[in-house]
């Protein structure tokens, strides 16, 4: 009886068993090795990734039940008096007026990385195209070096240059003029240079390498076949690059501008020296000093450092975890959105 | 209607070329001024004394340092992991692994140089040192890597996998005589992009590598290291003409490795195409 099953289940199970016995039996010792060692490596950015995490939520979690919900409704961050008694709450030590609320900070990162992106898509995709379309060959490699360069101009010279050259000329020119006009939260003061706008403006430039150089990439990809139609149907090149390049493309640009997003989110040197470092304020203008959880992070963690309960320095580690938070989250934005607009996005149609 | 239709056309392309003028200005203005603020600092007394005096041969040492440790540390994980994701795995974890991969990826560099203050240098009691620095740093630029890596592998047509197994060949011997080498020149230009990226780094490094007067030692321990871009923050804070010229005259510097790193990548990158375009005949 049990034979007979046996033999029943045979050929069910056996084509699967024996292609993996099959491949197996092909790797060599040496091939085995390798393939471990490699696994070892491949597993390593995700370990990074989860003790990165771990760490920050380790960090944070004495200020998380310190803080409650005071941290998103407050717009306070201090890290009290140290001279003072020690005031305790929820089983925590803080010191005294100690008070950690992460609303200005966070308002300042969205405020400027959105202005920066409503600045740099436009810019990077028409400079992209641009390159690809109208430029010849030769030209369009050696333009390509403004992209690189301005890819890897240390951050900390962009605050330099934004603090000291493009701030205040801004500042004296479009500013004022801006200003002039009197629309309300678009004038005020416009100081030396520092602040919102000048910072969203610098983060603009930052961001614009990244998503130029994938847009260009994109455009490059688009098949000659779809603009050679759009040509002999009596299309504009301007018109070529409406309906058939940027419906082409769309999906990757969205996905390069949340690339870009994300570094506008985390940036912290060059919005450290230009944003004025307003504390505990909302911007009151576009002009106005602010500050965001990256740059608040670096600026406070010297001095955090000397509160002798330690929650200061757990307190900004749940501003990092929120900043983290919010960078995945437009992580897994820019993929529902690429998801959503990766059917309609073929009206060319690939692999004409 | 025709000649609106023209009328559009200008007004799109010169568009294009005021938004390609607001890309090139930027990196023209920055290196002009961070030239002439750097004029009166430059000078071989720059590169013959450290900071205690009036140069910057220890920052520049250390940063090289740095790149080496990076190139050592993230280019030996990073490139392994690529052909990991690329060669070896599938389906499922493959995907997890890309996934998290790209999520670390978007990491602030703040978040990490606060992990690597808190554990590396506090819990581990590394103190400020080359270690604490080279793994924050590599950190960063490894996702980078593993991308290159992975995209230079699949880039290799398909047919040379297939006539390596057809011909018996190991694995690990077609993937160390025909895979990686023909997919070496785009491996090496995303090296190269992580060079660059570490070169300009301050966040990840302001709370790990500390910082010293004195020429970096090769002690992975207890001993701060310096580099570039503390310079340039640090001494501009200090009063006087003297640091501000130094703080540029550092940014200049690094400005010019940044630029060696571009030609570099450039010659690589023009190699790897033509290695591809032989290829794939």
């Amino acid at each position: 009886m049990a034979s007979v099953l046996e033999e029943r289940r045979e050929p069910a199970v056996a084509p699967s068993l024996s292609a993996r016995s099959r491949r197996r039996s092909e790797l060599t010792g040496p091939d085995r090795a390798l393939g471990a060692a490699l696994t070892v490596a491949g597993l390593i950015p995700t370990l990074a990734l989860a003790f990165l995490a771990y760490q920050m939520v380790k960090e944070a979690y004495p200020a998380i039940i310190f803080n409650g919900w005071h941290f998103f409704t407050s717009k306070t961050f201090t890290i009290g008096n140290l001279y003072a008694p020690i005031q305790h709450k929820r089983g925590y030590a803080a010191p005294h007026g100690a008070s950690y609320g992460v609303l200005p900070l966070l308002v300042g990162t969205l405020l400027s990385s959105v202005f920066a992106l409503i600045l740099a898509v436009p810019v990077s995709v028409a400079g992209a195209i641009l390159l690809v379309e109208k430029l010849p060959q030769r030209i369009q490699g050696t333009l390509g070096i403004f992209l690189e360069l301005l890819a890897g101009i240390p951050s900390v010279v962009f605050g330099l240059w934004g603090v000291y050259t493009f701030g205040p000329l801004l500042s004296r020119t479009v500013y004022k003029w801006v200003d002039s006009l009197g629309i309300p939260w678009l004038s005020g003061h416009t100081g030396a240079g520092e602040g919102l706008a000048t910072a969203s403006v610098v983060l603009a430039v930052m961001i614009i390498p990244i998503i130029a150089s994938i847009t260009r990439e994109l455009v490059r990809s688009v098949p000659t076949v779809a603009k050679e139609g759009a040509v002999a149907l009596g299309l504009t090149p301007s018109e070529t690059v409406r309906y058939v390049t940027i419906p082409y493309v769309r999906t990757g640009i969205i996905a390069a501008a949340v690339l870009g997003w994300a570094r506008a989110l985390g940036e912290t040197i060059a919005v450290l020296i230009i944003s004025g470092n307003a504390l505990n304020i909302y911007p009151h203008s576009i002009f106005a000093p602010f500050s965001t959880m990256a740059a608040t992070i670096a600026a406070f963690l010297d001095s955090a450092l000397t509160d002798p309960t330690g929650m200061a320095v757990h307190a900004l580690a749940q501003v990092g975890l929120v900043l983290l938070a919010v960078t995945i989250l437009t992580n897994f934005g820019g993929r529902l959105l690429t998801r959503r607009f990766a059917d309609q996005a073929l009206p060319v149609g690939r692999g004409v | 209607m025709r000649t609106r239709r023209a009328v559009t056309d200008r007004l799109f392309w010169g568009f294009c070329f005021l938004a390609f003028a607001l890309i090139a200005a930027p990196s023209v203005s920055m290196l002009i001024s961070v030239a002439h603020q750097a004029a009166p600092a430059v000078g071989w007394s720059l590169f013959s004394q450290t900071t205690k005096g009036i140069g910057i041969q220890n920052a520049i040492l250390g940063t090289l340092l740095l790149l080496l440790g990076v190139l050592i540390v993230a280019g030996t994980i990073g490139v392994a992991a690529g052909v990991y994701l690329a060669e070896f795995a599938s389906g499922r974890s493959e995907k997890v692994l890309r996934f998290f991969s790209e999520v670390l990826a978007g990491m602030p560099s703040i978040v990490i140089g606060y992990i690597g203050y808190i554990t590396l240098v506090v819990q581990f009691h590394w103190g400020y040192s080359l270690l604490a620095a080279v793994i924050a740093l590599s950190v960063l630029v490894m996702p980078y890597i593993v991308k290159t890596t992975e995209v230079a592998l699949r880039q290799v047509p398909s047919v040379l996998r297939e006539g390596a197994a057809g011909l018996g060949m190991p694995r690990y011997s077609t993937l160390g005589r025909i895979l990686v080498p023909t997919a070496l020149p785009a491996i090496t230009s995303g090296l190269i992009v992580a060079l660059a990226i570490s070169t300009g780094e301050l966040a990840p490094l302001l709370f790990t590598a500390g910082f010293s007067d004195h020429n970096p030692r090769l002690q992975l321990f207890h001993q701060q290291v310096p580099y570039l871009t503390n310079v340039i923050f640090t001494d501009l804070a200090l009063p006087g003409k003297r640091p501000h010229a130094t703080s540029a005259a550092a940014a200049l510097v690094s400005l010019v490795i940044l630029i060696v790193l571009i030609v570099a990548g450039r010659i690589v990158a023009g190699r790897a195409r033509r290695n591809t375009a032989r290829m794939s005949l």
